[in-house]
């Protein structure tokens, strides 16, 4: 591996690519180990209720099994802050599917059929499990996801939009969605001399590693948990989860080494997924469409075993001027499981909201779609009253309409109409929040002339293993392949989750600082050279971070994209999606664009493919698996490009705004607005498929 | 309930065979429980970890291997089932540490993130390239008697769309496989 100088900037192909290619990259369950055991997690059967009767014998009873964990039989575990997190530990069922019992066999064979075997009697009670805008339980919660406030006001909302020439209100509806990982949840847990060491497929360790030091009452330096390679996440590897909990309670139990990975089906569920969303949105503007008043009010679910509030109404409080202005959430909590991040919590289903009504509001003022929102650009944060860090939203929408070759077109829906097809384009912001988290890193030199830089990020396919040896190397002013960097693993200097698309931007500045601190170091003290048992310089860029300007900063984007609708059975095409994103500075551009037209692939999948069906009998979704739970196959994506335009905004010093998650924010709208200016029909609420459209096209 | 003690208080399970596999050239001689899939037995007995398990169910494509020259998933096949077969997975791509055409593509084109799929992928891809080369025509084939009108995006799409990838790396996956068969002469 080298780079020449300025590796940032240039594309550089993963560092892991070769051990990805050849199949010996390790993930979570595929360490090595002497004497493994193999885990099995049981799921509950019933939405509600108390387990009544445990019996375990004829799993017990099937040959290779070596024990079975209740919660009559499991480890006790010590209280933490997600109750989510005391498995086995009381006989409460809150959701269906809930792990109730964890079954350790000899083989892989014999846990599946122990698991089989497990027989639990429950005590139902009548459940609730369909979001409602009625729901009796709906309640405001005291923040939404991470800490935003759930409610704002400014201005006088409800005289404006009573003012206003043009009036929209309308309800959108989005359904769960399932992260769905290609790797499912796993862990590998072994106990030796006291100390627990587990292999994670995580976001982020260190949080692993606290949390089992609490459940476990161990110190944390006797934990170690690595995630070398993590088969993605998208959000629900962020939080620690079930999986290293239960290997531990389990290696521990029996004595040996387990491995425990869930199986597809058992994901939809206890590891997170997004919550459906009911988003009512209100758009009050003059008839050259510029907006007087803005509303919008979310209501989405959290479980009763501890609350998540989607932050879905909080990209509209940044993204368009208008005077008069409001946004609340409301939750309601249901016996269903507790619902989490999946990439651009928030942003996500609310741009598609947002979006829709935006482009509804173009039609309706008959403006152009792209100038709509150029009118309603602000320089200044509307809410906050001050000026952006850096808003480039207008240079990304006129920079798209170029590309994508916007300018001539006809704004009559449902009127072109190419063989079997109808053919249309639609357009759609996107925003999401620049951060720059505080971390810990170290950079050593070698007196061989090597450098090692350690920092405890977690790339889970995002290419930060090798954006940050890109800083680290500009940042030593030496050749690449004099630079080696350690990630994922909990040992190594903490950081934070890969998580909020903050992982360059906050990852990379502790790693530039370390670089740089020990270059200096060596150039002062040393002439250039490591010492003869080598320098090592560890940084925290925790007060720096804290020190940033504190101006409102984000990331902006541009989706525009082409749909085919076949005029007589509805099937839905999109031969065209085109990105062009704000991020600031682009430290790898192949792996970032890999990312952007990722997030967009995944917006997609959310508009045309993704829905969780929920039969309210049982309290469950019935599309439990990759045959039933569709998402974006090969064939489905045509051609996609994303592009980024010149974004100067050193609010964080190395410029970097983070590009994980924007791609998903306004890609589903983007389709929609496509659907609606092919067809005319103005499809609500997500997934848009043939059934939807078929009776309703126009005549062929 | 719980046993710690080794293998060998288990009771001769009655349900075992022998199966003999070549993988990647080498031949094994394995005593599997009948249950163990294909997957497994390469995972869990040969330490073959490049294969990967998505789902189980033949739903996603991360487990696909070359079973006697063809792809399969390997999630699917009982191992007992395979006896004497010739199977070739990821790890058996590269020779003498020299990368596989559409491995270094996969490389050069971002054809991965996560990584987890990439195995299937690169497996699925050489199975069908050989599909394709045997005249074979899929949905998209515009004349099925013709046969494929060969190695376009729409049938790459097409025949790849049993691996599931959901970083989405297709484009890239699409491209990448095209250059690596233009090396080899595949039009």
């Amino acid at each position: 591996m080298s780079a020449p100088a300025a590796a940032v900037g240039r594309a550089h192909p993963r560092l892991e690519g070769r051990a990805k290619v050849t199949g010996t990259a390790r993930y979570a369950v595929e360490h090595p180990a002497d004497g493994l055991a193999y885990g099995w997690a049981v799921q509950a059967t019933v939405a509600k209720g108390r387990i009544v009767r445990v019996d375990t014998t004829a799993a017990e009873r099937e040959p290779g099994v070596l024990a079975v964990l209740t919660h009559e039989t499991a480890p006790r575990l010590n209280p933490v802050e997600s109750p989510e997190l005391l498995l086995l530990q009381q006989p409460r069922v809150r959701y269906r599917g809930e792990i109730v019992a964890l079954v350790v066999a000899e083989s892989l064979e014999a846990a599946r059929e122990g698991a089989r075997l497990v027989r639990l009697d429950y005590d139902t009670e009548p459940h609730s499990s369909v979001l409602t805008e009625r729901h009796p339980s709906l309640y405001k919660p005291d923040h939404v996801n991470p800490a935003f406030p759930t409610d704002t006001c400014v201005g006088d909302f409800d005289a404006g939009y009573e003012a206003a020439e043009v009036r929209l209100d309308q309800t959108y509806r989005t359904p769960a969605y399932h992260n769905n990982p290609m790797e499912p949840h796993a862990a590998t847990a072994y106990w030796a001399d006291g100390r627990l060491l587990v292999h994670d497929s995580s976001q982020g360790t260190n949080d692993v590693r606290s949390t089992l030091g609490r459940l476990f009452e161990l110190p944390a330096e006797t934990i170690r948990v690595t995630a070398e390679h993590v088969g993605g996440g998208f959000g629900s590897k962020g939080t620690p989860r079930c999986t290293p909990v239960l290997a531990a309670m389990a290696a521990r139990q029996v004595g040996r080494p387990v491995r425990l990975a869930l199986t597809r089906q058992q994901l939809f569920g206890p590891v997170g997924y997004r919550t459906p969303v009911i988003q009512r949105i209100r758009l009050g503007a003059d008839a050259d469409g510029r907006l007087a008043a803005i509303c919008h009010d979310a209501i989405s679910q959290s479980s009763t075993i501890e609350e998540f509030a989607e932050q879905t109404a909080v990209l509209t409080r940044t993204l368009y001027a208008a005077p008069h202005r409001r946004t609340t959430h409301r939750l309601a909590r249901l016996d269903v499981p507790t619902p989490s991040w999946m990439r651009a919590p928030g942003e996500c289903p609310g741009s598609f909201a947002l979006e829709s009504a935006m482009d509804e509001l173009a039609v309706a003022c008959g403006v152009d779609p792209v100038e709509l929102r150029l009118r309603n650009d602000t320089e200044i944060d509307p809410e906050e009253g001050v000026p952006f860090s850096s808003r480039n939203l207008a240079a990304c929408l006129r920079d798209g309409a170029r590309r994508f070759g916007w300018a001539d077109r006809d704004p009559a829906p449902g009127v072109r109409r190419d063989g079997r097809w109808l053919v249309g384009t639609g357009v759609a912001s996107a925003i999401y929040p620049a951060r720059t988290p505080g971390a810990s890193a170290e950079a050593a030199a070698g007196p061989d002339g090597t450098y090692q830089v350690r920092i405890n990020a977690t790339d889970i396919g995002t290419g930060a293993r090798t954006a940050l040896w890109q800083i680290a190397v500009d940042a030593l002013g030496v050749p690449g392949d004099r630079v080696a960097i350690s990630i994922g693993d909990s040992d190594l200097p903490p950081a934070y989750v890969a998580g909020g698309s903050a992982g360059t931007a906050g990852w990379g500045l502790s790693v530039d600082r370390a670089c740089r601190s020990l270059r200096r170091q060596l150039d002062e003290r040393y002439a250039g050279t490591a010492p003869p048992d080598g320098l090592s310089v560890r940084v925290d860029t925790t007060d720096e971070a804290a020190g940033l300007p504190r101006a409102p900063r984000y990331a902006f984007g541009a989706h525009f994209v082409e749909a085919r609708v076949d005029v007589d059975s509805g099937e839905i095409r999109v031969p065209r999606m085109l990105g062009v994103f704000a991020t600031g500075r682009v430290v790898n551009p192949s792996t970032a664009r890999s990312q952007l037209i990722g997030g967009m692939t995944m917006g997609l999948s959310m508009a045309l493919h993704e829905e969780g069906l929920l039969d309210q009998r049982f309290g469950d979704w019935v599309n439990r698996d990759l045959a039933t739970y569709h998402v974006t196959a090969c064939a489905d994506v045509q051609r996609i490009e994303a592009y980024w335009v010149p974004d100067e905004d050193r609010g964080n010093p190395l410029g970097v705004k983070g590009l994980g998650e924007i791609g998903i924010v306004g890609s589903a709208a983007a389709v929609a607005n496509a659907v609606h200016h092919a067809t005319g029909l103005r499809l609500r609420t997500l997934p848009i498929q043939l059934d939807k459209l078929v009776d309703r096209l126009p005549v062929g | 309930m719980v046993r710690t003690s080794p293998r060998a208080d288990l009771p001769e399970p009655p349900y075992r065979s022998p199966v003999r596999l070549s993988v990647n050239g080498r031949p094994h001689e394995l005593d599997l429980d009948n249950r163990t899939t294909l997957l497994d037995a390469l995972r869990e007995h040969l330490g073959l970890i490049g294969a990967k398990k998505g789902c189980d169910h033949g739903q996603c494509g991360s487990c696909t291997v070359l079973l006697d020259g063809r792809r399969v998933k390997s999630c699917l096949a009982f191992a007992v089932a395979a006896d004497g077969a010739d199977l070739v997975s990821v790890e058996g791509l590269a020779e003498d540490g020299h990368l596989h055409p559409l491995q270094s593509c996969f490389v050069q084109h971002d054809a991965f993130q996560c990584g987890y799929c990439t195995s299937g992928q690169l497996c699925s891809a050489l199975g069908m390239l050989d599909e394709l080369r045997q005249g074979w025509p899929s949905v998209v084939t515009p004349d099925l008697a013709a046969g494929p009108d060969g190695l376009t995006e729409p049938e790459i799409r097409e025949r790849m769309s049993g691996n599931i990838c959901r970083c989405a790396a297709y484009p890239h996956i699409v491209s990448a496989i095209r250059e690596a068969a233009a090396a080899e002469g595949v039009r």
